[in-house]
């Protein structure tokens, strides 16, 4: 009974947030990934990219919420989803052909564009403020709990309890598949094939007659559908902020760099790490002891290793540990 | 040379002596608020509670013999401390303002008085400056605050917890003087009065996820989660998380999280919940409603202890028969404290003329001001629990 409590406290403090909070990373280092990948800069603006989407999901989602239309048990928001998408790569679209386009014709150096992403980041950063504000939206709707910590008390008699949120479980699953179907585009279609050619080598991918603008368009747009899943289920699990959402960008990049940038495999394994390093690390194990170990061996303290006010300084910690010993991350992305 | 010089100097003073004589019957003051920044949504209200004060002493025309008094605002930014130093500097050597009503955020509070009104010897009375670091500042004499230090609201929501029989609890604060000043001052108090506090973890504003603060703090355990923080910041996204995953049911809220926001946000989920913000059922305050009537909100925070501010300059400039700091910052607390007769908001032509005639005052003013220790305020509080989705009074203290 008490491995089994302290497995549930373990579960519902450390491994049930860090999952969602891993899977939300893993899906914004992705876009991050991809960009690096093919367009070959880091985008600076993917943060704000993702508040954009999200931005135009929870304005569709008001929409729905007047007009009476709802999703049943699970948020509206999934219902707004694709219009978001089709708005975010319209937009991203746009940008590319007023912005990015330019540059790439001038084969200008990569640190060119990540400053030219600079902008474009500071730009969406005020469009967003202006059209819905800089303060907190809710948009949440729906059943709150799979399981709540009550109902899992009553249920197991046990003395700790476990809470999994919909948003939660939501987030999880839209990652798997998610992730699913990016990797048999990338792999089995004839586009995605392409995509890998020109990101393995430019040259001889134009030389085999691959067009680079049909490549960049649909690069863009896979970013629109990644950022924009990636910032709703974020803004639904927490809250949507377009600050917290500009914060984001610290904790994607490092993901991407750890897993190896370009590597999408890697970007999804780097959110994890990332995602658990700063749980884990931090969390005190004071209660799971307590459970576990026979009386006399309890910890007095906490038992904690680091203080919560560390966590940040965690991931970047091994942040640097990847690029000192392996610069082109864990799963051998293209060296920074 | 000698005799030019000498002839500009007696010039000078000459002029400075009429310029002096024809101003006797203005008193300046300055009010120092920031007027942009964090706070700019409440600071309007103070200015005006403070200006209201002015008024009615200028309409009574009872101070030092009928001098009107002009009030001259600045802005402190509440966080630019260099910003509003030179406001404030402005404000002495430009403005010649004979005292300060600020200023409001506790930072940029401590570097006027350190840089401007210590060197140039003017009183200034905060209303709203609440961090246990400007009790121990080096000041002269020259500062008051009409706003309690966060040292007195630890020992309240010590008194709080008390009574409802909670003797462990988990606390948790926003990463700046606010938070940390408040836990420091709450740990202090709890355990002092033999509670346990099993763990003091800050969180910073607006970041991405909670959920590591909310595992270290359900992991220490207690009875009840002490959240020093801000509603509109990370204090809610503690709240949220600590709910959702079962870590603590109960919540007690000190004055930062108290808001209409709170109980929007949480509703019913946080019933049993306590907490205390700075307030008063003296008749003081409905009287200072009533005489704001329709110009502007009396009970936006820290709008009564701006009239009272204000109010005790002015009264203590009469008391000393001079609008000089040196000399008037002497009876501040003479006509804040007993004895004396009781004044309240409106009364202050009343409080002047028995001054006066050399009686003594006990001045109440719109928010019970009662100044203790180094010259700031005892502290009301109100005391709310929460009950079916809804905040409710369960007493001042």
């Amino acid at each position: 009974m008490d491995v089994l409590n302290a497995l549930v406290a373990f579960a519902n403090f450390v491994l049930i947030p860090g999952t969602a909070y891993g899977a939300q990373l893993a899906l914004g280092a992705l876009g991050v990934t991809l960009i690096y990948g093919i367009l070959r800069f880091s985008n600076f603006a993917h943060g704000d990219t993702m508040a954009f989407g999200t931005m135009f999901v929870i304005l569709v989602t008001w929409g729905f919420q007047s007009a009476g239309i709802s999703a049943g048990p699970v948020p509206t928001a999934l219902l707004a989803l694709p219009f978001g998408i089709a708005a975010c790569a319209l937009f991203l679209l746009a940008t590319d052909k007023v912005v990015y386009k330019f540059y790439r014709r001038e084969r200008v150096k990569p640190v060119v564009f990540v400053m030219v992403s600079l902008g474009v980041m500071f730009v969406m950063n005020g469009l967003v403020r202006l059209i819905i504000g800089p303060g907190d939206q809710r948009f949440a709707d729906g059943e709150r709990f799979i399981i709540a910590v009550r109902d899992f008390r009553e249920m197991t008699g046990l003395r700790e309890g476990l809470a999994i949120k919909t948003t939660q479980g939501i987030t999880v699953i839209t990652a798997v598949i998610v992730v699913a179907l990016l990797f048999w585009f990338l792999n089995k279609t004839r586009t995605g094939k392409s995509m890998r050619a020109f990101s393995d080598n430019e040259d001889l991918a134009l030389l085999s007659g691959i067009n680079p603008e049909r490549v960049v368009m649909y690069t863009w747009l896979i970013v629109a559908a990644l950022a924009t899943i990636a910032g709703t289920l974020y803004g639904l699990d927490k809250s949507f902020k377009p600050f917290t959402y500009f914060q984001l960008l610290l904790p994607i990049f490092a993901a991407a760099i750890v897993g190896g940038l370009g590597n999408p495999l890697g970007a999804i394994a780097g959110g994890f790490v990332i995602a658990f390093s700063e749980v884990l690390i931090t969390y005190a194990y004071k209660k799971v002891f307590g459970y576990i170990l026979p009386e006399a061996l309890q910890p007095d303290g906490l038992a904690q290793l680091l203080s919560t006010d560390y966590k940040f300084a965690v991931s970047f910690v091994i942040l640097i540990a990847v690029l000192l010993f392996k610069p082109t991350g864990l799963f051998k992305g293209q060296s920074v | 040379m000698k005799k030019l010089l000498l002839a500009t100097t007696a010039t000078a003073l000459m002029a400075g002596a009429a310029f002096a004589d024809g101003h006797a019957k203005e008193v300046k003051l300055g009010i120092i608020l920031g007027f942009t920044g964090p706070i700019e949504s409440i600071t309007p209200m103070m200015a005006d509670g403070a200006e209201l004060a002015m008024k009615e002493v200028s309409d009574s025309g009872m101070l030092l013999d009928g001098a009107k008094v002009t009030p001259v605002r600045a802005d402190s930014t509440c966080v630019d401390a260099a910003a509003a130093t030179a406001a404030a500097e402005r404000l002495i050597t430009s403005d010649g303002v004979k005292g300060i009503m600020g200023a409001d955020c506790s930072g940029v509070t401590g570097a006027i008085l350190a840089n401007v009104a210590l060197p140039n010897g003017v009183v200034m009375i905060s209303p709203s400056a609440t961090s246990p670091g400007l009790s121990t500042a080096e000041d002269d004499g020259l500062f008051f605050r009409t706003a309690p230090s966060d040292a007195r609201q630890g020992v309240v929501m010590t008194e709080v917890l008390m009574e409802q029989g909670i003797k462990s609890v988990a606390v948790t604060y926003t990463n700046n003087d606010y938070g940390k000043g408040l836990a420091d001052a709450f740990q202090a108090a709890f355990e002092e009065a033999g509670g346990e506090v099993t763990i003091s973890a800050s969180h910073e504003d607006g970041k991405a996820d909670y959920s590591a603060e909310v595992g270290a703090l359900a992991a220490a355990g207690g009875d009840r989660l002490v959240v020093a923080g801000y509603v509109d910041q990370g204090g809610s996204g503690i709240v949220r998380a600590a709910l959702d995953t079962g870590a603590f049911d109960t919540f007690h809220f000190p004055d930062g999280m108290i808001s209409a926001k709170l109980v929007e946000n949480f509703g019913s989920e946080i019933d049993g919940s306590t907490g205390q913000h700075p307030g008063t059922d003296s008749p003081g305050a409905a009287k200072f409603a009533e005489m704001a009537g329709d110009a502007f909100d009396a009970t936006s925070p820290f709008s009564p202890e701006s009239y009272d501010a204000a109010a005790l300059i002015m009264l203590a400039m009469q008391a000393a028969g001079s609008m000089e700091s040196s000399d008037y910052k002497a009876k501040v607390m003479e006509v804040a404290n007993a004895p004396g007769e009781q004044i309240f908001p409106g009364e202050l032509a009343k409080a002047l003329e028995i001054l006066k005639n050399g009686g003594d005052i006990d001045y109440v003013g719109a928010s019970a001001v009662e100044l203790i220790g180094p010259g700031e305020s005892a502290g009301n509080y109100r005391e709310v629990m929460y009950e079916g989705g809804e905040e409710k009074t369960a007493k001042y203290r």
